[in-house]
């Protein structure tokens, strides 16, 4: 960002004393109730698959994630998702279920572009960065946890 | 005729009826009652977004000249805008109409943007009737400048909410058939302002700035001051941009009474609407000013009104290319048909 003036830093003085700040206590209690509530239903689900399908802790994620982004599907295609995200933020953008929210809402936004150039082109828009960050961040982790195997710091 | 740099209108162009049509959300407004008519669906049996905001401005057309019974032949320009990229909403509406076509951008400060040009071709004679007006669609205007609308994002309390709508009006000069709701005397043409602001998720501080600067401008050219008009209100200034407009205009020596420097974005919707700082889009000003506050005029409640509509000049790229929001207000001056033309008078 550029430098401020002094004239643009006095006039952000005055921004700030009427500016309405988010409240981040406040905002950060809520994300940790309703992201914890997101998660104990994402656990009970693994416990369901555990419990009554042949799927161990380790197999059981991945049946799991499904449930819940079909989940997140239906809450964001009956319009209740968004309004759940103003009121949890974070809570109910950190899980997987925000992943798949971002996905489906930009699919649902586009349907009106068509399949190809709409749905297709425009499905990844918001998580696109999501995964190239995470994929690029899963790569340099590899090769750190790889090198320090190697030097035999890590057994 | 000009004072300074506010022009003043002598041959009494007036506002001869207007059409204000709202969406399902608006419905809710505490000036509902006010309006012609309200959208029960977002989509309004369109297939896309953008199409039920061409929808909303062909109605809200459809209605102004079915009050005035006029022919779409008899209009003589039309002067519109909204938000979406090209403004085809606004482009598509005007090939319905086959009207003489000229499409305004100055975001959400077009509708005065339009009044006043309007006002202009009327009186310099270039125009006998013009149809202007602006309009936005909450979930076009999100897919375009923010997010999915079902995409769950967390908005800060600064955020507005878009309002779905349009507002349109026929400017024209009076006749004993179309008696005047308004008569337009001034209007002062806002400049692009810009203090460094950033935040597109606090657009009222972006424009407080123009909203002052224009409003300064007016009462200095026409030798006026703030008691000089029963009203003074802005466009989409809403909570935190209306607290700084009126601040930095007190600092400029500037005052209000209670009651007399009013927000459309602030009114728009009751507080308990979950719209974090109040409504905004081109639809709000174009809305309120052209339902309640020409209902006010007509009635006496209000005899002189500086209605400022202000709007910031952004787009999704220059927001991620880190520029500031360039911001414009435009500020045109109403009366009441009452004490202008005395009843019967010919007009």
């Amino acid at each position: 960002m550029k430098k401020q003036t002094a004239s643009q830093k006095s006039y952000q003085d005055l921004v700030d004393v009427h500016d309405e700040k988010r409240p981040v206590l406040l905002n950060c209690i809520k994300a940790f109730v309703v992201g914890g509530i997101i998660c104990a239903i994402g656990q009970a689900v693994t416990v369901f698959f555990i419990l009554f399908f042949p799927f161990t802790e380790q197999t059981a994620g991945n049946p799991t994630v499904a449930v819940m982004v079909f989940i997140a599907m239906l809450l964001t295609g009956f319009g209740v998702y968004d309004r759940l995200g103003q009121f949890a933020g974070a809570g109910s953008a950190v899980p997987v279920t925000g992943f798949g929210n971002s996905v489906i809402s930009a699919a649902i936004e586009h349907r009106s572009e068509g399949y190809v150039l709409g749905v297709g082109g425009n499905m990844f828009k918001l998580a696109g960065s999501v995964i190239v960050f995470g994929v690029v961040a899963a790569f340099f982790l590899a090769i750190i946890k790889t090198l320090l195997i190697q030097w035999g710091v890590l057994g | 005729m000009t004072q300074g740099m506010t022009w003043t209108f002598t041959n009494k162009p007036a506002i001869l009826s207007t059409g204000v049509i709202g969406g399902p959300f608006e419905k809710k407004s505490p000036f509902a009652d006010l309006f012609d008519g309200c959208e029960d669906k977002l989509w309004m049996n369109e297939d896309s977004f953008e199409k039920a905001n061409r929808h909303i401005i062909e109605r809200a057309i459809d209605t102004v000249i079915g009050k005035m019974s006029l022919q779409p032949t008899a209009i003589d320009a039309l002067l519109m805008g909204d938000l979406i990229n090209q403004m085809t909403p606004t482009s598509l509406a005007a090939r319905t109409l086959a009207a003489p076509y000229l499409g305004l951008f100055s975001a959400c400060a077009t509708s005065m943007q339009g009044l006043a040009l309007s006002a202009a071709l009327v009186d310099g004679g270039f125009c006998k009737t013009v149809l202007t007006g602006a309009s936005s669609h909450n979930a076009a205007v999100e897919k375009q400048f923010r997010y999915p609308t079902e995409y769950g994002g967390q908005k800060p309390p600064s955020a507005q909410w878009t309002v779905t709508g349009s507002g349109v009006a026929i400017v024209g000069q009076e006749t004993p058939q179309h008696p005047a709701l308004a008569f337009i005397e001034k209007a002062t043409i806002g400049k692009v302002i810009d203090r460094g602001t950033n935040d597109p998720f606090n657009m009222g501080a972006a424009m407080a700035p123009a909203a002052t600067d224009v409003i300064d401008r007016h009462f200095q050219d026409t030798n006026q001051n703030p008691s000089d008009y029963d009203v003074i209100v802005t466009g989409d200034l809403a909570l935190i941009g209306h607290r700084i407009t009126e601040d930095l205009l007190n600092s400029k020596g500037w005052t209000f009474k209670e009651g007399q420097f009013l927000d459309c974005g602030k009114m728009m919707y009751v507080e308990s609407a979950g719209v974090q700082a109040g409504a905004s889009g081109p639809a709000c000003s174009a809305m309120m000013i052209y339902s309640h506050f020409l209902n006010e005029l007509k009635r006496g409640k209000i005899k002189k009104m500086l209605a400022v509509a202000t709007g910031a000049l952004l787009s999704p790229l220059t927001s991620q290319q880190s520029e500031t929001i360039p911001s414009i207000a435009h500020a045109v001056a109403l009366s009441g048909p009452t004490q202008n033309s005395p009843q019967g008078k010919e007009g």
